[in-house]
């Protein structure tokens, strides 16, 4: 177990590791998301209320899926950053922030475009637009204070500490937003629960969640390894891989 | 910081109890404001002016103002204690106090907490004391007043401590001002949305002990885990300069 934990440090190791995993994770999410996609896009049935307009759903519940879940294991990254001091978690958090703050973005963009057919309005502020509109604030700042730090070991420790503040608002921010104003619908998709929708709804949706995580995974890793190239650029394995990578 | 505000450091030594410690820090601070007098006068001019901008820029009617007044008041509130959080540990860190500050045996996070009741005692509550004048001047009337005030009153503390962590955050760096806004404002939005959500149930006749417990909620949290987090990002920021 501690060797493991130990190994997950180096980022040679990693470096590794994700250059066998990435052909899948590229392979798997773009099966499952063309599956999904097209399944839920061409063939899945209109819904009685609100026609072919809902089926934005396959790009909009996956994004804002992730874009939580980032969020999250952002904080659980940051947890290892403060405690264990551990290389690759801060590597992880640098490389993944723009890619919540993408998929925030991506959220909230395919739900403006399904509001104004179905609320007849771009933007409404209600509870759960509102979250997530703060979301992608607390990703922007983020990003923000790591770009203004110099020192490398500073900025990671100084990011984590603000994404653990931001974890410990975020179930705050949701209730206030929730008790202010709400519209949205409560949430369609849970995996611990039985679908409210049907079956040829539902599982098209599961593919799609799946097959983006899965890319998800290998923009991570492709993210990964770019920054530690950079930051382990003066050492002997790096210069090697890039001397074997010229000829 | 002059050279009277420096001498004002009174040496606490090992042994010293924590509580003494804490009241060193807070009354260090609460002197020190008061020798740069201008600097305790800008953040409530600011509050002013601010507020003054919302009948000029937007309408002057009396049923605007009736209506978003508390709204006003306290993003205008939020807006001043923000301005004024760079100054919280910025002079301390130019002149080497923080240092000193960071290397005392009492633990860190409990004299931050000290050093940020001083800072809310010092923009909080004067901006709190000021807020019936100007809430009359954006036509609320007295029920509403004493509401928004008992809010800021509750309301603002929470500001200034979720605001230490911005603070230490950004200290010493480029822009500090600009991003500590990026970074804190996104944090003060539930104790907004309260701070208004009570005066509007208020205005509604609805009961308001609800939310004035949420908001007392929220001072405990801020209470028990901002100089927590304050005190690892000012570690971080004083190791980084």
């Amino acid at each position: 177990m501690w060797q493991f934990f130990h190994k997950l440090g180096s980022p040679k190791w990693f470096f590794g590791i994700a250059t066998r995993f990435m052909p899948w994770l590229l392979a798997g999410g773009l099966l499952l998301l063309a599956a999904g996609l097209i399944w839920g896009l061409a063939f899945a049935p209109k819904d009685y209320l609100q026609g072919n307009s809902y089926r934005i759903i396959f790009i909009h519940v996956p994004s804002a899926f992730l874009a939580q879940s980032i969020y999250i294991s952002m904080a659980v990254a940051a947890v290892v950053t403060l405690v264990w001091r551990m290389k690759l978690a801060d590597v992880f958090v640098k490389a993944i922030a723009p890619v919540g703050l993408l998929f925030t973005f991506l959220a909230l963009f395919t739900g403006a475009i399904w509001g104004k057919p179905t609320w007849g309005t771009w933007w409404v502020w209600d509870a759960r637009l509102t979250a997530m509109l703060i979301l992608l604030f607390l990703y922007g700042g983020v990003i923000a204070l790591d770009r203004a730090i110099n020192d490398e070991k500073s900025a990671a420790r100084a990011v984590a500490v603000l994404v653990l503040v931001g974890v410990v608002n975020i179930p705050i921010i949701k209730y206030s937003v929730d008790w202010w104003n709400t519209l949205h619908q409560p949430a369609t998709f849970k995996l611990t629960e039985k679908p409210t929708m049907p079956m040829e709804m539902w599982l098209p949706l599961l593919l799609s969640v799946l097959g983006l995580y899965l890319l998800f995974g290998w923009l991570a890793c492709i993210r990964m390894k770019t920054e530690i190239l950079v930051r382990e650029q003066r050492t002997r394995w790096v210069r090697e891989l890039v001397l074997a990578g010229r000829k | 910081m002059n050279s009277a505000g420096r001498a004002l450091v009174k040496p606490v030594e090992q042994g010293v109890g924590v509580f003494s410690a804490m009241l060193a820090v807070f009354a260090r601070d609460v002197r020190v404001a008061f020798r740069q007098r201008q600097d305790l006068l800008n953040p409530l001019l600011f509050f002013v002016m601010v507020v003054t901008l919302f009948p000029l820029g937007v309408s002057p009617e009396v049923s605007f103002l009736q209506q978003s007044g508390a709204g006003i008041l306290w993003v205008a509130a939020l807006l001043a204690v923000l301005l004024s959080l760079d100054h919280l540990f910025r002079h301390d860190f130019d002149d080497g106090t923080l240092e000193q500050l960071v290397l005392q045996p009492q633990p860190l996070f409990l004299l931050i907490l000290a050093k940020t009741l001083a800072h809310w005692m010092l923009t909080g509550l004067p901006l709190v004391i000021l807020s019936p004048v100007l809430g009359v001047m954006v036509h609320l009337d007295g029920n509403s007043i004493a509401i928004l005030c008992l809010t800021l009153l509750i309301g603002t503390p929470v500001l200034s401590l979720i605001g230490s962590i911005g603070a230490a955050l950004t200290l010493g760096l480029r822009s500090a001002g600009v991003l500590l806004s990026l970074l804190i404002i996104p944090l003060y939005i539930p104790v907004l949305i309260f701070g208004t959500g009570t005066v509007a149930a208020a205005a509604e006749g609805a009961p308001v002990g609800g939310y004035l417990a949420l908001m007392g909620a929220f001072l405990v949290l801020a209470l028990t885990l901002a100089p927590f987090a304050s005190a690892a990002a000012l570690r971080i920021s004083m190791s980084n300069s």
